[in-house]
């Protein structure tokens, strides 16, 4: 028995190589600190991200896009045998996904990982998670409930309309230099209509986000995990500078095979079991039938990762009336991303392993501004 | 007690510990292997229920024991009228003598849906050229291994009653 286990190995191992994987495993080592906790956070993502990708495909299994949207979700929530709890597994992992990605972002963010040589996989995680709001938004129009409904409508509407009073500023100036562009004024509103398949949320619009939530996005989201798990591979995980100021005999590290995969298991196991345990006990909703003759039901709210940027955007319009309102939002969006986005190259201060306070202060400043006008959002519901 | 003893009960004593380690570790591995399966298989069970849902419902939808087909005793002499018996089709067939007949049309060869022929008097299945006979549902030529199964007819004044026989 074991003889044929071991020629099948060497068999396979000639061919792929598995012997050059495992030396390579062997000596994959992961520094131990007492911040290695934030480690886990990038794996725990990968886990959610899994499992998205498996009780997607148990949806499709019954999910019908289009015109019969709503009925084939109510089918699987009340008639499909556990319907309902796949689906809710699904949703709870979309948001604990989002929320591993966050807590993954900002440890990577204030653990400095994203410093030379890793600019590559800071800005590859960034996308990741732009595609991974993508795929929320996206999918949370699925079933075509009320909700669903409005929130993909309100969703298009937000961006279209400073988008437009941008165009128009631009239509504006180069008007007076004799070039008409007066379509600009309204090229927020055009691009929001090319995306719903329509002047209104309809049935094209679930089709085409159909289309985009399980074909477009997972092509394009794995390639680009791809690569960001590749750079880990290659770098390793990234010392915070305390650590890294350390001379290296003092710094401690564990093997990864067996020793850290063995820890990631366990928080793959706390991970699944916390899932589990949200699914089965707060069971996702599903809401009346989209309609668009019906007023929207109250207390409507986007999804936690969007109420910031929601009640950013509701209290500005509010003290800045009519257009000001719209292009000091898209202005302060535009530069917090750029700001967040190009750390790794302006934040030149930590590369020698000193500890670069004004990144650190910029960091709190956003974490502190998320979670505050994510819960000012919340608050101003009531 | 000698040295040479003493050596000796260490030696034994390192033995034991080292066996009882051993089968702590063995023992270890399987509370850890179990409790391994029985999480899969909590995670499976439901998937497999998901997945087994239509078969679930198909199976109960084909339990029936007796479907009254409305009308159906108005079928003229030597006509045949194919309908659903629980998740199969069937053909309920008059023929020119009087008698009735209902006969599973699922080819008893591979499965095909089978058609009566009212001209050749016979019911034939397109797939292979499997022939039986629509008096009694017995395969006369081709393929098929078995003869359609019978169901039992019972005409009443306001349609034909099917059941399993």
């Amino acid at each position: 028995m074991k003889t044929i286990a071991k020629q099948i190995y060497s068999w396979c191992d000639e061919r792929i190589g598995i012997s050059e994987i495992v030396e390579l495993a062997k000596k994959k080592t992961v520094p131990e600190h007492k911040h290695t906790f934030w480690y886990y956070w990038g794996g725990i993502s990968l886990l959610f991200f899994i499992i998205q990708a498996f009780t997607g495909a148990l949806l499709l299994i019954y999910y019908r896009p289009g015109a019969e949207a709503y009925e084939s979700v109510r089918q699987i929530t009340y008639e499909i045998q556990f319907g309902w709890l796949i689906r809710s597994i699904h949703s709870w992992a979309a948001n604990l996904m989002l929320l591993a990605v966050f807590v993954h972002m900002f440890s990577v963010y204030f653990m400095k990982a994203y410093r030379r040589p890793r600019e590559i996989g800071w800005l590859s995680g960034l996308v990741l998670l732009s595609l991974s709001m993508i795929f929320g938004f996206s999918g949370y129009l699925l079933p075509m409930d009320e909700l669903a409904f409005f929130a993909t409508k309100v969703g298009l509407e937000i961006p279209a309309a400073p988008i437009d009073a941008l165009g128009g500023l631009i239509a504006g100036i180069v008007g007076a230099i004799g070039i008409k562009a007066q379509w600009l004024s309204s090229i927020g509103t055009s691009i929001a209509s090319l995306i719903r398949g329509g002047l209104e949320v309809n049935e094209y619009t679930v089709q085409r986000f159909f289309a985009l939530h399980v074909v477009v996005l997972p092509a394009v989201f794995l390639a680009v995990l791809g690569l960001h798990l590749y750079l880990i591979q290659k770098h390793g995980n990234a010392l915070p500078p305390a650590e890294e100021a350390k001379p290296p005999e003092l710094r401690k590290s564990v093997p990864f095979f067996p020793n850290f995969f063995m820890r990631d298991l366990a928080m793959w196991l706390v991970a699944l079991n916390v899932l589990i345990l949200l699914a089965a006990m707060f069971p996702w909703e599903l809401g009346q039938p989209a309609d668009p003759l019906k007023p929207a039901p109250a207390g409507i709210h986007p999804e936690w990762y969007f109420m910031s940027s929601f009640q950013v955007l509701k209290a500005l319009g509010k003290w800045f009336p009519g257009i000001t309102g719209e292009l000091l939002g898209i202005v302060i969006f535009t530069a917090g991303l750029v700001l967040w986005t190009l750390i790794p190259f302006y934040d030149n201060s930590s590369a020698s392993g000193k500890r670069a306070r004004r990144a650190t202060w910029f960091g709190l400043f956003t974490l502190g501004i998320l979670i505050v006008t994510t819960i000012w959002g919340y608050l101003a519901l009531k | 007690m000698s040295e040479q003893a003493k050596t000796e009960k260490l030696g034994q004593a390192a033995a034991t510990a080292a066996s009882e380690q051993v089968s702590r570790r063995a023992f270890a591995r399987i509370a850890i292997g179990a409790a391994g399966v029985c999480y899969a298989a909590m995670l499976g069970y439901p998937i497999y229920r998901y997945l087994a849902s239509p078969v679930e419902k198909a199976t109960k939808e084909a339990a029936v024991k007796e479907i009254l087909l409305k009308d159906a005793h108005k079928l003229a002499p030597g006509a045949g009228m194919i309908f659903k018996f629980g998740a199969r089709p069937a053909w309920l067939i008059h023929h020119k003598d009087g008698s009735w007949i209902a006969l599973d049309a699922v080819c008893t060869h591979l499965g095909c849906t089978v058609k009566y022929e009212e001209q050749n008097n016979r019911i034939f299945c397109e797939c292979h050229g499997g022939i039986y006979d629509p008096i009694t549902g017995k395969n006369i030529a081709g393929p098929p291994p078995r003869p359609l199964k019978q169901y039992r007819v019972q005409v009443t004044d306001s349609g034909v009653i099917v059941s399993r026989a």
